[in-house]
């Protein structure tokens, strides 16, 4: 099974690529992808169950910290996509990770839980306590999302960085794309979902 | 001594021999002229001769890897715990081939046996086998047996170099590989152990330059240091301080050089029992074997070129504590397969045994061992 964005990523995958997961979890959308979209590839996946569990769906999986960048194992330009999904937020270093992602791969998608989501401004502004909410179920103190960050912040670090946009969706908790959605994205965007390239020459 | 055989035991198993006139001309120069290989097998080879499953022992490791020679055994095959039924190399779907390498000293042949040409034993005048010697002459043992690709091959520490090496010198047969607890080459601290244990038999005065049989001895003194000294790097300093802390034999330091702490009585047990069993030429020659492997030496030092024609699929894994051949080692490896696009799978198994973890019935390393040859069945249909 799927998760919504998973499903979404899946739209965006030209058949026949090389693809690179990055905390492939239980290795169900790399499975999925080599089913259905004829591609090949890897899953990186740190967590000791969830690289069984690759293991078990039949990828190929790789036990890695991500943290550590991906310099260990991969050239440059290795790959048609690297996917990050949900995971992004979890990173020590996200925006050295971005950088990494656009070494190894010609285009990177990722999706992450949008924090500037009307309801989690909410409970701060009402509350004036870290928000928990279905996307982010998790208390301040035992959360693995250690580096949250809006629609807004995303886009200004792909600007600052010289990342090109080439797709953004946005759905909502339950993962429908009603018109309003894009009209403002950063308010009632629940999940966000990006596919980017590098810009050529940036400095 | 088993009163009764475990389910999940593969049983009773006998030893086989195989006797080879085609001379083995090998790395060091020197020719083989015949040898003999000695070899279990275990399960059933189906009519595709597809499942067969090659296991490669490490330094002191020999054929009997799973099951009991006899009711009378105290203990099972050196992995039996990874081999039999419903086991990770499940011999309800695989046939497994486990030998004896050359040079051995448990029924293949090697220092202790009789050289036909002398009518004596060998002993010194064994020449030294490299790992690429050992999957030459396996690979006339698949013929042997009909084997004209194996489904797998697996091997921990030494072991999983043999198999590293299969898959570059035989590439058309072997379709996947499982490499445990090894290393792609040794380093400069990994070939100094070596050293040490080497000079330790070496310098017993009862060595006799190898000649010990000769003279009706033993050097068992420097066997039981070389492989204390062994034991202490296949153990990791948290395993060791768990099973025996400072833990005193007499509760009481008594100001000797007796054994006083458990630890040295650990010591001096495995050392002793070592001796029985295992022959100083034969040592000698596995730690050689272990220092000279180095595939990526005869391409530059590039482990990427050495694997170009490698076909088979990989899972490599490494144990957190294992200090001998650490996680790191097992990373240049699966860095060089990606390299070459080929399929692999690489876990770091979180365990305080060190080297000697690759052994051991860890839930975790064992369901990934599973898993993994679970797929090589699923994918050849058996």
């Amino acid at each position: 099974m799927l998760r919504p964005d998973q499903e979404m990523i899946c739209h965006w995958i030209q058949p026949g690529t090389r693809i690179l997961d990055l905390g492939c979890g239980d290795g169900s959308l790399l499975r999925h992808l080599m089913d259905h979209h004829n591609v090949e590839g890897y899953g990186l996946e740190l967590d000791d169950s969830k690289v069984l569990s690759s293991l078990k769906s039949g990828i190929n999986v790789i036990q890695s910290d991500l943290d550590h960048g991906l310099s260990d194992y991969f050239d440059d330009d290795s790959f048609d996509y690297v996917i990050m999904s949900l995971t992004l937020q979890a990173m020590n270093f996200p925006d050295q990770l971005l950088e990494e992602m656009l070494r190894v791969g010609k285009q990177g998608i990722i999706t992450f839980p949008n924090f500037g989501h009307w309801r989690n401004r909410l409970q701060l502004l009402l509350g004036g306590k870290m928000p928990v909410t279905k996307t982010l179920p998790d208390t301040w103190y035992n959360t693995s999302n250690i580096h949250l960050c809006t629609v807004n912040d995303f886009e200004a670090l792909c600007m600052q960085k010289g990342i090109r946009i080439l797709e953004r969706t946005v759905v909502d908790h339950q993962h429908r794309q009603p018109a309003l959605l894009k009209l403002a994205p950063n308010l009632l965007g629940e999940t966000a979902i990006y596919r980017f390239e590098r810009l050529p020459y940036h400095q | 001594m088993p009163e009764t055989i475990p389910e999940n035991s593969i049983g009773v198993v006998t030893p086989q021999m195989l006797h080879f006139d085609q001379p083995l001309a090998l790395e060091c120069g020197t020719t083989l002229p015949a040898y003999d290989l000695i070899y279990e097998t275990y399960g059933t080879l189906n009519e595709e001769r597809n499942n067969a499953v090659l296991i490669c022992h490490a330094l002191s490791g020999n054929h009997h890897a799973a099951g009991y020679h006899s009711m009378e055994d105290r203990k099972p095959g050196w992995w039996d715990s990874a081999i039999g039924p419903d086991k990770a190399i499940d011999t309800n779907r695989f046939f497994v081939v486990s030998l004896n390498n050359l040079g051995g000293c448990s029924g293949s042949t090697g220092p202790t046996t009789i050289n036909p040409e002398s009518g004596e034993r060998y002993g010194p005048d064994f020449p030294i086998i490299t790992v690429e010697d050992w999957v030459h002459s396996q690979a006339r043992l698949a013929d042997q047996l009909d084997i004209e690709q194996w489904a797998a091959i697996v091997g921990g520490s030494l072991g999983g170099m043999q198999a590293l090496q299969w898959s570059i010198t035989y590439p058309d047969r072997v379709r996947h590989v499982m490499v445990i607890a090894a290393a792609p080459k040794l380093t400069a601290q990994n070939i100094a152990f070596n050293e040490v244990a080497r000079q330790a038999i070496r310098t017993d005065p009862e060595f006799h330059d190898g000649h010990y049989e000769r003279e009706n001895v033993l050097p068992e003194r420097g066997l039981k240091l070389a492989r204390m000294l062994g034991h202490i790097t296949y153990l990791s300093d948290e395993a060791m301080g768990k099973k025996f802390g400072r833990e005193l034999r007499e509760g009481q330091i008594n100001y000797s050089f007796d054994v006083e702490f458990q630890v040295e009585s650990y010591l001096r047990y495995q050392a002793d029992s070592f001796v029985g069993q295992f022959d100083a030429n034969t040592y000698l020659r596995m730690t050689k074997a272990l220092d000279y492997f180095d595939p990526a030496g005869k391409h530059g030092d590039d482990l990427s070129a050495a694997l170009r024609n490698t076909t088979a699929q990989f899972c490599v894994i490494s144990f957190t504590s294992d200090w001998r051949f650490s996680p790191a080692r097992s990373k240049e490896l699966v860095r060089a397969l990606l390299d070459n696009d080929l399929k692999v799978n690489y876990a770091e198994v979180t365990a305080n045994q060190g080297h000697d973890a690759f052994l051991m019935a860890i839930p975790h390393y064992l369901n990934l061992f599973s898993t993994y040859m679970n797929r090589v069945a699923n994918e050849g249909g058996f």
